[in-house]
């Protein structure tokens, strides 16, 4: 321990933490653009700068250990005029849109400016107008607004392991961008929008089309069709001042009505559906020697990183679809039939908290027939800009269920919001497939929580089952590499691509730290508590769907509609 | 330098005929380190970093091709286009600046139609900006495949010019 003077005040600190630790724990707000949490940090910014005594230069708190006796000033005038200098020199050649950004009130760089005071612009930097990367299906670059701060180059390459964009240039040529200059498309991006979810401006934002929504909602010969997947109730709340954490699945489902939604349906149905799917997957292929460790296939970037990264790993890949294309499936083939509906009337959006959703959405593997799983995917946060522009005020409709058939849900389904929630889900219920038995302990708590890989023996049945839950792909791609080198004792792993799983996804509301996604995380855990329900095989109507049209998992059907193919891909810069 | 000599080839722009894979097999140990020194070693076998050559050397290295060009754009020596027939060197070294070296390159870019690191679409004539060539009693100096052209104005730049184009025509 160690004491140290902060603005006159007496603050103790363990020695050798960061300054900007302790001073953010002691409720001292020093802004900083390029600092990220659980990471080294570079210092790039100098933001964060601070008077320490006896020290000539200011020093950038994210990255100056502290030690007895060091007497600080956060806000001396030196201090503050540095900053409010970098500011104004990171204006000097900024877009002057806020109005028309999509970040617009949602900017670090802008909030930072209007708390210094900035109010004028008082350099001007040499203007350019680079083009705006559209290449994405799921992601937008606007280099114009990039201030270098290497938040997403660095969650890229540390957290992702992708690196698909890195610095380019130097001196005043330096941009942000893929390899050559080219198309995030032809990189080796895989769409998870982490670097969205950092980005402190508008450089980074989602492809966002809602036009051919509210033509299809308008257009009476459409039936329009919208399901939420599991991690975005628990988060759409923060963007209209409800306390991070709560559950909003019922006034959420009441404002997509009001938005004009035929029908509102919960994918957290389909995950159930993935379970009974993937659960048989997994004990077909130990009972049969088919390829283990099975990976699991929800994760559309997990996907694209397999395809891309380890091809030769293709065969450990369930071949199940994802909740948000199964549930396209069964409304088209299953749904519009009870209903007496052409399945071509059905448009289907899904609310996703994910960026990869739109680009897996659109792959000619989701095809059958002519027909699309999924016609238009749009993120947690479009959704609430969709929200706001209905003036609807979401916090204080009253609460309604989601329709029937796929209104239904055990909490399994929707403890696929959180890393390790497939994985407890499939558990629960391959113990019922191979028992009988429902587990005494549902819930697995070695797959709960943060932790970037984590592992568990279960017994099933008198089998030692090996499981694992991992996300961020850097975590993945280590338990893949040793699992290449021959490691064999697991037999099912689940694989997120974002950190924590689906609750802190690419297409989140941003600014989440890790308190926000532990609360999220926990919200999804709080409803698993209390459910009536706890077994996707307990689903009321998805027995009613296997009973009326699929047969039992793994049928001809289910192949057909609710499992896919995978191949090898190639960034082609 | 100790494993590859880039001294004067580099200069004088006339590269060695040898491959990429030639040159990877120099540096067998795959090691991050060495990435500067392949790089240089490629771009004076073949005269510029192409990306095959770029994505070559990351699987080499096995680093993501956006690392691997991130460092090739920071160096000033590194070009992305082919050589010209003619490679042009410009010396915006001090005493050359002092002399109105800025205004020669202008004329250059202007007359070619390129930028500093490009080739004309003929494939005629690339250039390069260096900071200092030595000769600064000749100021300013623009060097054309190795041959001096001493105290250019920016309207001799054209006829100079067509000297290399008339020689390319006979050949």
């Amino acid at each position: 321990m160690s004491t140290i003077e902060v603005n006159g005040r007496t603050v103790q600190a363990d020695a050798g933490e960061m300054l900007l630790t302790v001073l953010r724990r002691e409720g001292i707000y020093v802004p900083t653009l390029c600092h990220m949490e659980d990471m080294l940090p570079t210092g790039a910014c100098r933001l964060c700068v601070v008077e320490v005594e006896g020290i000539p230069g200011l020093v950038p708190s994210c990255a100056f250990p502290v030690s007895e006796g060091q007497k600080i000033q956060t806000h001396s005038p030196r201090a503050v005029r540095a900053r409010k200098t970098i500011i104004e020199l990171l204006l000097a050649n900024h877009p002057d849109d806020c109005l028309y950004c999509a970040r617009n009130g949602e900017c670090d760089l802008q909030d930072m400016s209007s708390e210094l005071g900035v109010r004028q612009r008082r350099y001007s930097g040499a203007h350019w107008e680079p083009k705006l990367d559209l290449s994405s299906v799921s992601i937008v670059r606007d280099p114009a607004k990039c201030i270098l701060c290497g938040r997403c180059v660095r969650v890229c390459e540390e957290v992702q392991s992708v690196a698909a964009i890195d610095f380019t240039g130097r001196g005043t040529d330096s941009r942000v961008a893929p390899a050559f200059g080219a198309g995030l498309n032809v990189s080796n991006c895989v769409d998870c929008g982490q670097c969205i979810r950092v980005c402190p401006t508008g450089a980074l934002t989602e492809q966002s089309r809602f036009k051919n929504i509210f033509d299809a909602i308008h257009n009476p010969d459409k039936v329009v069709v919208v399901q939420h997947a599991p991690a975005v109730s628990v988060t759409i709340g923060e963007q209209f001042g409800l306390k991070t954490g709560t559950d909003a699945a019922g006034v959420l489902n009441a404002t997509l009505r009001r938005l004009g939604f035929d029908y509102v349906f919960d994918t957290s149905f389909s995950a159930d559906l993935t379970v009974l799917e993937e659960g048989s997957e997994l004990l077909d292929r130990i009972k049969n020697g088919g390829t283990l460790p099975m990976f699991t296939s929800c994760c559309p970037a997990w996907v694209d990183f397999v395809e891309l990264e380890y091809p030769d790993m293709i065969g450990h890949l369930s071949s199940c679809k994802s909740p948000q294309q199964m549930l396209g499936a069964v409304t088209k083939r299953w749904w519009s039939k009870k209903m007496g509906l052409e399945p071509e009337k059905i448009f289907m959006v899904s609310i996703m908290p994910c960026t990869a959703k739109k680009f897996e959405a659109q792959l000619p593997e989701m095809m059958h027939e002519g027909l699309v799983d999924v016609d238009a995917v749009i993120t947690t946060r479009e959704l609430a800009r969709i929200i706001r522009l209905r003036g609807l005020d979401l916090a204080n409709m009253t609460p309604v269920e989601a329709d029937n058939p796929f209104g239904e849900r055990s909490s399994s389904g929707k403890l696929f919001g959180a890393s390790g929630g497939v994985m407890e889900a499939a558990v629960r219920t391959a113990h019922f497939m191979v028992t009988g038995k429902e587990l005494k302990m549902p819930r697995l708590q070695a797959v709960r929580g943060l932790d970037g890989i984590k592992e568990a023996k279960i017994d099933v049945g008198g089998i030692e089952v090996g499981v694992a839950a991992v996300s961020g792909l850097a975590n993945a791609r280590k338990l893949v590499e040793d699992i290449k080198a021959g490691r064999k004792d697991i037999h099912f792993i689940e694989f997120m691509a974002c950190p924590g799983g689906c609750i802190n996804g690419g297409g989140q509301p941003i600014r989440a730290d890790h308190d926000a996604v532990k609360a999220r995380m926990q919200a999804l855990y709080n409803i698993d508590k209390d459910a009536p329900v706890r077994y996707a095989h307990d689903n009321e109507y998805l027995k009613k769907l296997y009973d009326e049209f699929l047969g039992e998992p793994l049928s001809e059907r289910s192949h057909e509609l609710l499992h896919t193919t995978y191949g090898r891909r190639q960034a082609e810069y | 330098m100790s494993t590859t000599d880039v001294s004067t080839n580099d200069i004088v722009g006339a590269p060695v005929a040898t491959t990429v894979e030639d040159v990877l097999s120099r540096f067998s140990g795959g090691n991050r380190e060495d990435l500067i020194p392949i790089l240089q070693a490629v771009q004076n076998s073949t005269g510029h970093l192409s990306r095959e050559s770029v994505l070559a050397v990351a699987r080499h290295l096995n680093l993501p091709p956006s690392k691997v060009y991130g460092v090739a754009t920071f160096y000033n020596q590194f070009r992305f286009q082919p050589l010209g027939k003619y490679h042009i060197q410009v010396c915006r070294g001090t005493a050359c600046h002092v002399k109105g070296s800025a205004a020669v390159l202008e004329s250059l870019k202007r007359i070619l139609k390129v930028e500093e690191g490009q080739t004309t679409k003929d494939k005629l004539f690339s250039l390069e900006v260096v900071a200092c060539i030595g000769a600064c009693g000749l100021a300013p100096v623009i060097s054309i495949n190795g041959e001096f052209h001493a105290g250019v104005a920016p309207d001799r730049v054209a006829g100079i010019l067509n000297v290399y184009r008339r020689r390319a025509k006979n050949g």
